[in-house]
């Protein structure tokens, strides 16, 4: 049913004034009036403009580039390749704030070297004093090609005679070296138990193999650059990008200049979900930059973003799980294998983290691979893996159900993971929401309604994230009529400024209005982390509780200093300092601020945290009911819930936001969003017109149910909500798809000319009635 | 003692031996004394050059995966999981 507000479930925890209300965001108004300033705003004198030159070919031998022609047409200033970044070893790393990557790799990424390894490969950037110049250099450049065949799925490029993208690549197992030069870069393993013997042992098994497309973000703005290389050999990046610290230090490794020299300014971004952590088109307007003397812009078309930018990969997944004859889950075994594109690095090793995550099983066995294909290298989206594989591990458990003819939902509460439960990688979990989300699915008057129609199925199907902690800075500033600036390093991609300025105003018991917050950029704020892995509300917020702390411990001098008394002798509670045992004398925060200039002057609070333990996974569960047309496969979606565990809710509508968001986008991956290739290698939809997201036309309201089970490991009980809700939507409309009209889907996305072919199939095997 | 989890591709150094018992205050000391026992497990696990964990490699000490690397703390009955380096979204 359609709310404005969704249904919120507590499992214990505080009570608070600020946090769990809806406050107006701070930065809405300039949203709605279109004054917020995104980077394709970005303005500045003497202004030129780029474009990138992309490979044609998937797969080809860089034999020589000529830009001479580009450089002598009127207007052009400058025309760059990968020559002028300067050189890097085989083997150096960079980290990125988020993981580690071979720096390598990375700059070629940016600027094809030797090789384009996929159709949109960037070769070169031109400057010019118009983007129309700098578009007509791009025809001028002549690049000798020698194209090779390409291979662009994950089975193609696994096999021995597979073409290969590194001729110098082999596969490592945990440190390693197999000395095989493969397409494949990296096995690795989990193993829990004995799974083998576990599934000899059990009462009953079901496996499904499935394939999963490459999926694309789908952020609605492009990426963006502006740089400026100043004289004195300082760079400014004005970007979109989901951690000017990460784009810094990307920026740092690749242009060999010490991070002391580079300034990333963050502008308001216009979604990332991963994809915005990369650095693409900035180390390309530097370098034009530096050659010119000029600011230089680059800003990249659709089809640019989706042929040259990382969507999640692709992938072949096989899962077997086995039962007990009570239905208690005894083994499990996945096969995992991702198209990493052109280099190496999926995220694979997060799904196979994820993949039984939802499960108490005492016997696992988790074999992954991580290959490289002829496609963009592929970067995190939304719970990186995790739908992949929560896809595959819920149709088996559907199978085990409809099998052990029990309910598909009560043979998961059965086997819900819990406090204690050790996962398939070996960590135990804490306190964990995953049995709560299920129950209360199983209790939603959605699971319990009538379907109310033929060809209509209902799916459930539960996925998690991690989440993440990491480093994040806040600095708060008081002002002299009691509100607080406060600045934090965190782009602010879903609400997060007011999320943020929330357990700021909570801890000292201000209003949230009170306080101003602002994004900074690498120059006024201390080193944070990508807004990325759902922890800018757990992490950027806890560090906004202890800058808090630290403006509350200043204060509390200013006061004993006014009311000249010792500091233990005032206590503060609700916005207001009290003299412990003389009633007569009180200051509130505003009041005590109006005496900063005689007490001291300014307060300054600071918070920064790296938080070592504490970081709380989040489950979502699914419920989806859906109508498929038989005459056209098309699917309908009638009615879905989300319920997901938050921890605590801070700003409840922005959680919403989150949860609907994310399964939104895990609809699309389900039923139209695919990269779709030719043979030789090259996107055939690289336009929003035909690669096809959901609209609001597409789909009835999204319900919410936000589970609270509070975190123990964070001040407010804060999970993080971003990423979870992305998981289980393929496996819940495919389990929905096959309590309809009775077929199985295991290749995403499950289009409507594949659920035919699947029709098809099941009425060719339906046995002639006798005539 | 703290107990480490020995990751199953490096099982063939512990001759299939999945948990040990090791004494050790940090994950270094624990590296160390795994190295003594079963030679050939440091250079699986250490970037010998900066001295610090492989890149591809994570720790993670009672159930928190740890961003101190080989300094971080370990307790008498501590867990201790080596597992793949992640990344998110």
């Amino acid at each position: 049913m359609s709310s404005s507000h969704g249904e919120i479930r507590n499992f214990g925890g505080g009570d608070f004034k600020v946090v769990g209300t809806r406050p107006i965001r701070h930065d809405g108004t300039d949203k709605v009036t279109g004054r917020a300033v995104y980077g394709g705003d970005t303005r500045l004198p003497g202004l030129l403009y780029g474009q990138i030159l992309r490979s044609p070919h998937a797969h080809a031998r860089i034999r020589s580039i000529d830009t001479s022609k580009a450089a002598a047409l009127p207007g052009v200033k400058s025309v760059v390749t990968a020559a002028d970044l300067p050189p890097t070893g085989r083997d150096e790393m960079v980290d990125l704030g988020e993981g580690p990557a071979r720096l390598k790799f990375m700059r070629d990424n940016i600027l094809a070297t030797d090789k384009a390894l996929y159709r949109g490969h960037a070769v070169a950037g031109v400057a010019a004093t118009s983007l129309h110049i700098a578009e007509e250099a791009l025809s001028l450049i002549e690049v000798d090609y020698e194209v090779l065949p390409p291979v662009v799925t994950v089975l193609e490029a696994m096999k021995e005679d597979a073409p290969l993208l590194h001729e110098d690549l082999t596969t490592m197992e945990l440190g390693e070296d197999s000395g095989t030069k493969s397409n494949t870069a990296s096995h690795m393993q989990h193993s829990l138990g004995d799974a083998e013997r576990g599934m000899a042992d059990a009462h009953l098994t079901a496996v499904f193999e499935v394939h999963t497309a490459s999926v694309h973000q789908g952020y609605i703005e492009p990426q963006n650059a502006t740089a400026e290389w100043s004289p004195d050999g300082r760079l400014t990046i004005w970007t979109s990008t989901q951690g000017a610290f990460t784009a810094q230090r990307q920026l740092g490794a690749i242009l060999g200049l010490p991070v002391a020299r580079v300034k990333v300014v963050p502008q308001e971004i216009g979604g990332g979900f991963g994809g915005k952590i990369p650095v693409y088109l900035e180390p390309v307007a530097a370098l034009l930059s530096r050659r010119t003397g000029r600011p230089v812009k680059l800003v990249m078309t659709r089809a640019d973003v989706f042929e040259g930018t990382g969507p999640t990969p692709g992938s072949y997944i096989r899962v077997k799980m086995g039962v007990d004859s009570s239905g208690k889950l005894v083994a499990a075994d996945a096969y995992i294998a991702f198209e990493s594109g052109g280099y190496p690095g999926s995220p694979v090793f997060a799904a196979a983290m994820c993949v039984f995550a939802c499960y108490d099983i005492p016997n696992c066995l988790v074999n992954f691979y991580d290959v490289v294909v002829n496609k963009p290298r592929s970067f995190a989206y939304r719970a990186p893996g995790s739908t992949h594989v929560a896809f595959a591990v819920e149709k088996v458990m559907d199978e085990l159900a409809a099998n052990l003819g029990v309910d598909a939902l009560e043979l998961r509460i059965q086997n819900a993971a819990a406090e204690g439960t050790r996962r398939s990688d070996g960590i135990v979990y804490p306190r964990i929401g995953c049995k709560e989300c299920l129950e209360v699915a199983r209790d939603h008057d959605h699971f319990k309604a009538p379907l109310g129609g033929p060809n209509r199925g209902r799916g459930v199907a539960i996925g998690y994230w991690f989440n993440i902690g990491f480093k994040s800075s806040v600095t708060a500033s008081v002002n002299n009529d009691g509100s607080v600036n406060l600045v934090e390093g965190s782009t602010d991609i879903g609400g997060t400024r007011t999320s943020i300025a929330m357990q700021f105003a909570e801890t000292l018991g201000l209003a949230a209005e009170d306080i101003n917050p602002s994004v900074g950029d690498t120059s006024s704020i201390g080193y944070t982390d990508v807004t990325g892995g759902s922890r800018v509300t757990y992490a950027t917020g806890w560090a906004a509780y202890e800058a808090a702390q630290d403006v509350k411990a200043q204060m509390l001098k200013r006061v004993a200093m006014v009311w000249e008394v010792e500091e233990d002798e005032v206590e503060y509670a609700d916005g207001k300092f009290r003299h412990k045992t003389d009633a007569s004398k009180s200051l509130n925060f505003k009041e005590l601020a109006g005496k900063m200039g005689d007490t001291g002057g300014p307060v300054v609070g600071n918070g920064s945290v790296d938080p070592a333990a504490g970081v709380g996974g989040s489950f979502c569960v699914n419920i989806v009911d859906l109508e498929v047309d038989p005459e056209t496969g098309k699917v309908d979606i009638l009615r879905y819930t989300v319920i997901q565990d938050a921890g605590k809710a801070i700003h409840p509508s922005y959680v919403e936001g989150q949860m609907q968001g994310g399964s939104v986008q895990g609809i699309g991956w389900g039923l139209n969003e695919e990269y779709f290739y030719t043979d030789e290698g090259r996107m055939a939809n690289s336009s929003f017109l035909d690669y096809r997201i959901p609209t609001t036309l597409d789909l009835p309201m999204i319900d919410t149910v936000i589970v609270e089970v509070p975190n123990p490991g964070h001040p407010f009980g804060v999970r993080g909500v971003g990423e979870a809700s992305i998981a289980p939507p393929p496996a819940a409309i495919s389990c929905a798809i096959k309590n309809a009209v009775g077929v199985q889907l295991c290749v995403l996305p499950m289009r409507p000319d594949r659920i035919l072919a699947a029709l098809d199939d099941a009425r060719a095997q339906e046995p002639v009635a006798a005539g | 003692m703290p107990t480490v989890w020995i990751p199953s591709l490096m099982q063939k150094l512990t001759g299939g031996v999945e948990q040990v018992t090791v004494t050790g205050a940090t994950v270094r000391q624990i590296i160390d004394e795994l190295e003594a026992a079963y030679p050939g497990f440091r250079s699986r696990l250490v970037n010998e050059e900066e001295d610090r964990l492989r890149p591809d490699v994570a720790v993670a000490v009672e159930g928190e995966i740890s961003n101190e690397g080989m300094r971080r703390k370990v307790g008498a009955s501590s867990e201790v999981n080596f597992l793949p380096a992640m990344s998110g979204g």
